[in-house]
């Protein structure tokens, strides 16, 4: 068997060279992408996973809060708890460095308490000019000025001891001194570390901490501690153990990565087809052959165990190239765009590649599947066929005779409908993923029976080749399913790609248009960072000519310890909370409720929240809801539910004005201008750079900052956009294959069309025809199917991923472009690779049946 | 078992940072307020902290006895430290103030020293050093003193200390009214009073015994801006409660090559008047030597002491009473039970510390 398999079956792998070759590329690409996803995530999850722990370091809970922080009094009340062992407070602040455009993460830690808990943080004093410890330099870390640098935020900065380093806090700079490092920190975590007391005082927090780690005393369960303590806690305080704390980011970035994933195995299926196809007109085109070893006493079993061989030789191969690209394309990746795939969720990190074995393995494996999977059926017609009949000429006809699988394929679709009524599944939409599968499979099952049912309705027409074609086809309509099967999954995809993105991208547009109703924005830093705008800043900002009015923005976060009168795994997740201006202004993109409220005395106070915060919260418009500000309950009424596509976590927009009366925090993080009728924004931003500082600032113009989203937005999609367009080019290189295998195994008939009369230019317009038929049919399936797809992915996958909706826009003409283009394309790769068949002597080709 | 993690927390900590004694010289002297002499102590006010000056410790060491008459030494020391740091920052976290606290065990059955260290910043109410009356604490570690009796209670992975020390009279001034001059230069000197002859009573745990334990202890409490100048290398010093009721204090700065700078101490006998004693009036001369396994360090275990001609012999309870605390405070020196002799006879038990043997002792 063994030299049978090499000389037999491997080496017409070899013969048909391009078609193994384009396999090849198929496979690999699916296997490179799919791993490519893979390792980047795994990397920059270790790396997150890394900096957790080094951030967690051996804590049993932490008490968490809003972003901006809550009382320090929490502290010695929690460290004098009996459940607690230890207890270390912590200030976490994203410092803006104003020199540099970029935030830094800066802890203020307690040095006398962080190493019970987090020894990694400890800073290590060097003092460039003394050598010898000296009495001076003892006090170092302790100094208010005192920074340490991480070796990876050194080694990014470029600072090294002695050096300074500007920070901002609100619209003013602080200089630091770097007096040292964070050797504990490792290699892959840009951080500093500073007093709490300087860092409190720096960055003007004085009487906030961030995050209480604590370590339990022995016995103490963390359920128990979390019972004993999670009453003395105020409102907006919540105690999380460390995993809650960091599945709070692995949260939001897994639903990401799930789509990418699925994204590739899209791609892999695809490559499947593609082996599909190939073997199957390899089977098609060697079944005289096959026949005649059968005859000569090679059985079924080691017939189909060769044709299996193929499609597993292909598969490894291609799965073997496939890891090998990964590697390279990581690297690339995160030599160029970082490791969060342009998605935001892990900044911060300089993850490495890492060699992930069983990773490889899986994707190997994965890869050997799509070519055994693709070899399957070819294999199983092969073994099933009489040597007897397909000894004689004309049988490759039989195979073409699918027959119609109308049931399976409703089955599958019915199936499918039922999918997209169950919940995800640990955040996760598998019932989504699994009714795209089913309308894929549901769509190429119908294939044969579509082109049976299509080809006698199409007109009749008076061109010989026209009849010529459907003819073949309604008699053939095994041969569609070949050709169409790689179509129809590429088109789907594409087709379900661009409609989601298109109706997402739209979505988005729109929703910033009405976010923005300002002329102009200005900020200090991004929300999350130390720069602010102060209740002076504002007004002098709004003295300024040439601006009417100011709109200010606070970003904050809360946090709730019950959800819907329950802890739920959520509980306890931070949630974003905007202060702004609404009824004055509007500019909520609602989708249900009122931006204008009823007003009065005894009403209760207004809150929109987001669509993911409604399903967190389970709340509808009307409902009343207890939301913690400035560490007490205050009670609202939800006056109407958003869009929010920036938050995936929730978010909860209240009136300014309410925001200010119950928390006395005057802070504005982003200020939005309207300008007086006539006036030019840049002049207006040259007086704001002179009135806040050159670098203390950061404004955009809605236009810019409309542009910039949808920059980010369009990145966020590049992959996206890679991967429909290697499934198209798999179609393509599917139709290209098919066809020239179809026209090598049809000589015979080719011939006799010759010897009737037709010219070699006419045998290529009917191969093109053909190839065009079987196109159309392949993309009006795939059009019917990408639009299903869509549909799942927008009212399923994308709701259950991130919570949010979005309006459907279908990109008609586009579709109808591509739709054209992908029979146009079909028509050329059938008629440039039926040429080589053609160039045959039409007497040679009809004599090989004598 | 609160203290085990903590002592572990310690050691890592104070290993990354070189905190403790060595830290208690960070700040200038000139942030602080100076010792002068002429300011009258005044009790029970000056039983309390001194924040306004630089260092400040309250210092007790002793001899403790159990049922099984088996003899031990302890030392329980905390010290407050102003850093000069932090002093317009109104964080309650602001490092103005740093309380550290020692203690150590010397019993001859395990041949050398236990201990443990404690550091925080001053924070209410983990920690702090409170004025007006003595109460001094880190977490579950503390010293106070209520209706005139000092309690003490130590919690570590070696030993726990809950004593009671009961002092039969009023302090005892050191120096000239208290002021203690350090050096021939009145700029270094400390503001300087003991309580000798405590009583002590109380519970020690070791290991898994839970000791009954009485004997006698010496408090000292002293607080100084600047006491150490750039040429000294150290000192020695011994605080003795006699037989006769009284008590020694006595000690000596050292120049870098071992001659000395300076020496002072008080002598009471029984209830009689106390002698304070002038550099010229005292002399030490070390006797046998000690190597350490550890740092290398020779320190005279055996003194004689004269005192206005008097020859009185130390003899150290064990010889190897080093604190080697280069992988926490940074500071390594020896402070150790030990008796007092005259002609042969012991005539009192006390503790003697002696600096700079290692290297020279920074910072105090």
């Amino acid at each position: 068997m063994s030299s049978a398999l090499r000389h037999v079956f491997l080496a017409s792998l070899w013969r048909r060279r391009l078609a193994t070759t384009l396999s090849l590329l198929a496979i690999a690409l699916g296997v490179a992408l799919g791993l490519t996803v893979q390792l980047i995530h795994s990397a920059a999850l270790d790396e997150f996973g890394r900096g957790i722990r080094l951030l967690n370091g051996a804590a049993d809970l932490q008490a968490l809060g809003p972003r901006d922080g809550f009382s320090d009094a929490l502290y010695p009340m929690l460290a004098r708890s009996p459940a607690v062992d230890q207890a270390s407070p912590l200030l976490e602040i994203e410092a803006r460095l104003p020199d540099r455009d970029e935030t830094l993460k800066l802890i203020g830690i307690d040095l006398f308490r962080v190493g019970a808990v987090t020894p990694a943080l400890l800073p290590m004093g060097e003092d460039p000019d003394e050598r010898a410890p000296a009495s001076g330099g003892q006090l170092d870390a302790l100094r208010p000025d005192a920074l340490f640098l991480s070796p990876a935020a050194s080694a990014h900065l470029g600072l090294g001891p002695g050096d300074r380093l500007r920070v901002q806090v609100g619209t003013r700079e602080q200089t630091l001194r770097i007096a040292g490092g964070v050797p504990g920190a490792g290699v892959g975590q840009r951080l500093a570390v500073m007093d709490i007391a300087a860092a409190q005082q720096t960055f003007e927090r004085i009487g906030l901490i961030t995050r209480v780690d604590l370590r339990l005393a022995p016995g103490v369960s963390r359920a128990t501690a979390q019972a004993q303590l999670g009453d003395r806690l105020p409102p907006g305080v919540a105690l999380l153990t460390p995993e809650d704390a960091s599945s709070e980011t692995l949260g939001l970035s897994r639903a990401y990565r799930v789509n990418l994933t699925m994204l590739a195995a899209i791609a892999l299926l695809t490559g499947g087809f593609l082996v599909f196809s190939t073997q199957w007109l390899a089977v098609v085109r060697r079944r005289q052959e096959f026949a005649f070893l059968r005859a000569i006493g090679l059985d079924r079993a080691e017939l189909r165990r060769g044709l299996l061989a193929e499609g597993g030789v292909l598969g490894l191969i291609g799965g073997l190239l496939g890891c090998l690209l990964a590697y390279l394309l990581t690297a690339l990746a995160f030599a160029l765009i970082g490791g969060d795939l342009g998605a935001g969720f892990f900044r911060g990190l300089a993850p490495q590649v890492q060699f992930e074995p069983i990773l490889t393995l899986i994707y190997l494996a994965l890869g050997v599947l799509a070519g055994l999977g693709g070899a399957w059926l070819p294999a199983r017609e092969a073994a099933r066929m009489v040597p007897a009949r397909a000894l004689r000429a004309g049988d490759e006809a039989e195979v073409y005779r699918a027959r119609p699988r109308w049931r399976t394929a409703l089955a599958a679709l019915a199936l499918a409908a039922l999918c997209c009524l169950p919940p995800p599944i640990g955040g996760v939409p598998v019932f989504g993923y699994l009714a795209v599968a089913l309308i894929l499979t549901g769509a190429i099952l119908s294939l044969p029976g579509t082109t049976a049912w299509a080809m006698p309705r199409l007109p009749a027409g008076r061109s010989t080749l026209w009849r010529l074609a459907r003819a073949r086809l309604t008699a053939a309509p095994g041969q569609t399913v070949v050709a169409g099967a790689g179509v129809v999954a590429s088109v789907a995809l594409a087709v379900s790609m661009a409609i989601m993105v298109d109706s997402f991208r739209g979505s988005v547009d729109d929703w910033l248009t009405r976010l923005l109703p300002a002329d102009l924005y200005l900020r200090a830093s991004d929300a999350s960072a130390s720069g602010y705008l102060d209740a002076e800043a504002v007004a002098r900002v709004a003295a300024l000519p040439g601006v009417a009015a100011v709109r200010p923005v606070r970003f904050e976060t809360l946090r709730l310890r019950e959800i819907g009168g329950e802890t739920s795994g959520e509980a306890g997740h931070a949630m974003a909370l905007i202060a702004r201006q609404v009824r004055a202004d509007g500019g909520l993109p609602l989708v249900a409720g009122t931006l204008q409220p009823p007003t009065g005395p005894s009403v209760p106070t207004p809150v929109w929240i987001s669509e993911a915060a409604a399903d967190r919260l389970r709340l509808g418009v009307g409902d009343a809801v207890t939301l913690p500000l400035g560490e007490q309950p205050h009670g609202f009424q939800v006056a109407g539910i958003w869009r929010d596509y920036a938050r995936q976590q929730g978010s909860v927009v209240i009136e300014i004005a309410d925001y200010r009366a119950l928390t006395n925090d005057s802070r504005t993080n982003d200020l939005g201008l309207t300008l007086t009728p006539g006036t030019a924004p840049e002049p207006v931003m040259a007086a704001i750079r002179a009135t806040l500082g050159e670098q203390q600032s950061e404004m955009i113009l809605p236009g810019e900052l409309r542009t910039m989203v949808l920059e980010v937005f369009d990145r966020t999609f590049l992959v996206t956009y890679l991967m429909e367009a290697v499934a198209i080019l798999i179609g393509l290189f599917g139709i290209g294959t098919t066809f020239a295998a179809l026209a090598t195994s049809r000589r015979k008939e080719l011939g006799i069309l010759r010897h009737l009369g037709l010219r070699r230019r006419q045998v290529g317009t009917l191969l093109a025809t053909e190839a065009a038929l079987s196109a159309l049919v392949g993309v009006a399936i795939g059009l019917l199917a990408g639009g299903a797809i869509a549909l799942v992915l927008i009212e399923v996958v994308n709701r259950q991923s991130f919570r949010w909706s979005m309006d459907l826009q279908l990109p008609i003409g586009p579709l109808l472009i591509f739709s054209l283009a992908m029979i146009l394309l079909a028509a050329i790769a059938a008629r440039l690779s039926g040429a080589q068949a053609m160039r045959q002597d039409a007497v040679l080709a009809v004599r090989e049946d004598w | 078992m609160k203290h085990r993690r903590r002592d572990a927390l310690q050691t890592i900590l104070a290993a990354a940072l070189c905190l403790g004694l060595t830290l208690l010289g960070g700040a200038a002297a000139k942030d602080f307020a100076p010792v002068l002499e002429g300011h009258r102590l005044a009790f029970p006010e000056d039983n309390g902290a001194h924040p306004k000056y630089r260092t400040e410790w309250w210092y007790i060491t002793g001899w403790l006895t159990d049922a099984e008459g088996h003899d031990r030494g302890f030392q329980v020391t905390f010290f407050r430290v102003g850093t000069g740091l932090g002093a317009d920052n109104p964080s309650r976290f602001a490092p103005r103030q740093l309380i550290l606290a020692h203690a150590a065990i010397a019993d001859p059955a395990t041949g050398h020293l236990l201990h443990a260290e404690r550091a925080e910043r001053a924070l209410d109410p983990l920690s702090g050093a409170s004025v007006g009356n003595t109460h001094v604490w880190i977490d579950d570690w503390s010293l106070s003193q209520e209706n005139g009796v000092y309690q003490t209670t130590i919690h570590s992975a070696s030993f726990d200390l809950e004593l009671t020390l009961t002092p039969p009279g009023p302090p005892q001034l050191n120096g000239r009214d208290g002021f203690s001059q350090k050096t021939p230069d009145p700029a270094n000197a400390s503001d300087y009073y003991s309580r000798p002859q405590l009583a002590v009573e109380g519970g020690l745990r070791l290991a898994d015994q839970d000791l009954r334990v009485s004997g006698q202890a010496w408090l000292d409490h002293e607080w100084s801006s600047q006491i150490l100048p750039e040429t000294a290398q150290g000192w020695d010093w011994i605080g003795i409660n006699l037989n006769d009721g009284g008590s020694l204090m006595a000690f000596r700065m050292r120049h870098r090559d071992g001659s000395t700078l300076w020496a002072g101490g008080t002598l009471r006998h029984g209830d009689e008047e106390a002698q304070i004693l002038s550099p010229d009036q005292l002399h030490f001369e070390p006797g046998r030597r000690w190597q350490s396994p550890r740092t290398g360090a020779v320190y005279p275990v055996e003194w004689v002491i004269e005192i206005d001609g008097r020859q009185l012999t130390l003899s150290p309870l064990m010889d190897d009473q080093e604190l080697d605390g280069r992988r926490s405070t940074g500071a390594v020196y020896w402070e150790g039970a030990t008796r007092l002799l005259e002609d042969g006879q012991e005539i009192g038990r006390g503790y003697l510390e002696m600096t700079g043997y290692w290297r020279r002792q920074t910072g105090l």
